[in-house]
């Protein structure tokens, strides 16, 4: 009986990161194939886990297989956000299909902010470098 | 171990090669650099999972310690390539 779970989980697990594989592979932007590849690369590895976990019967390696489990559904959705936001922020391309950004007001704000940053700090410097030659004598 | 417990083992390797060769294929179209990122990230679980593959068949339940060690290598060099990435400020 416990074979058959662990057979089960496998299969799922197998499953999923194959579709894991397919969307990652088959979706138009990068955006759209982070969506596809965090959930299914969690609840694929989870389900691998999940066979061990099933399969063995000491406690070391069933506590184990429960880390790894919390481990995978902790780590996934942070490694897509990272890379989402970089992609963001390097400004690669949105699938022309795409219905809403609302990131886009945020980012202009934040890139407002930062020319305006920038810009005094320019102009501190400007002044410090203009001030320094009759304040040395 | 059962024949048919063997079976399944032997058809879920199957299917992680598949995964594993769509994934080499968006590994090696890109276009971006962070889209290779994503392809490596899924490259490794699907390495994970192969080595689930491997303790479940073998029966020796240390390894599954390996396939923990790949999942934490994955996750720090995702998160730190993607920071790396984003602090240089270029996607090819």
């Amino acid at each position: 009986m416990s074979d058959f779970f662990t057979a089960f989980f496998l299969v799922v697990g197998a499953l999923f990161l194959l579709l894991a594989a397919l969307g990652v592979l088959r979706m138009p932007d990068l955006f759209t194939r982070l969506s596809a590849q965090t959930k299914a690369v969690a609840l694929g590895s989870g389900s691998m886990f999940m066979a061990v976990l099933v399969h063995f019967d000491d406690v070391t390696t069933d506590t184990r297989a429960i880390a790894g489990i919390a481990f995978f559904l902790v780590t996934a959705p942070v490694a897509g956000h990272v890379i989402a936001r970089a992609a963001y922020r390097l400004g690669l391309p949105l699938w022309e299909g795409t219905v809403i950004d609302e990131m886009a007001p945020h980012e202009e704000r934040r890139k407002a902010a930062a020319a305006a940053g920038q810009a005094s700090r320019d102009a501190e410097q400007a002044s410090s470098t203009t001030e320094e030659p009759g304040g040395s004598p | 171990m059962t024949d048919a417990l063997e079976f399944v083992i032997f058809a879920t390797f199957a299917l992680l090669a598949v995964a594993g060769g769509l994934t080499m294929i968006r590994l090696i179209r890109g276009p971006s650099l962070l889209d290779r990122v994503l392809a490596l990230d899924l490259l490794s679980f699907i390495a994970v999972g192969l080595i689930v593959l491997v303790v479940i068949e073998s029966g020796q339940s240390v390894l599954i310690d390996v396939a923990l060690g790949v999942a934490l290598v994955a996750f720090v060099a995702t998160v730190a390539f993607a920071q790396f990435l984003e602090m240089e400020g270029r996607d090819e």
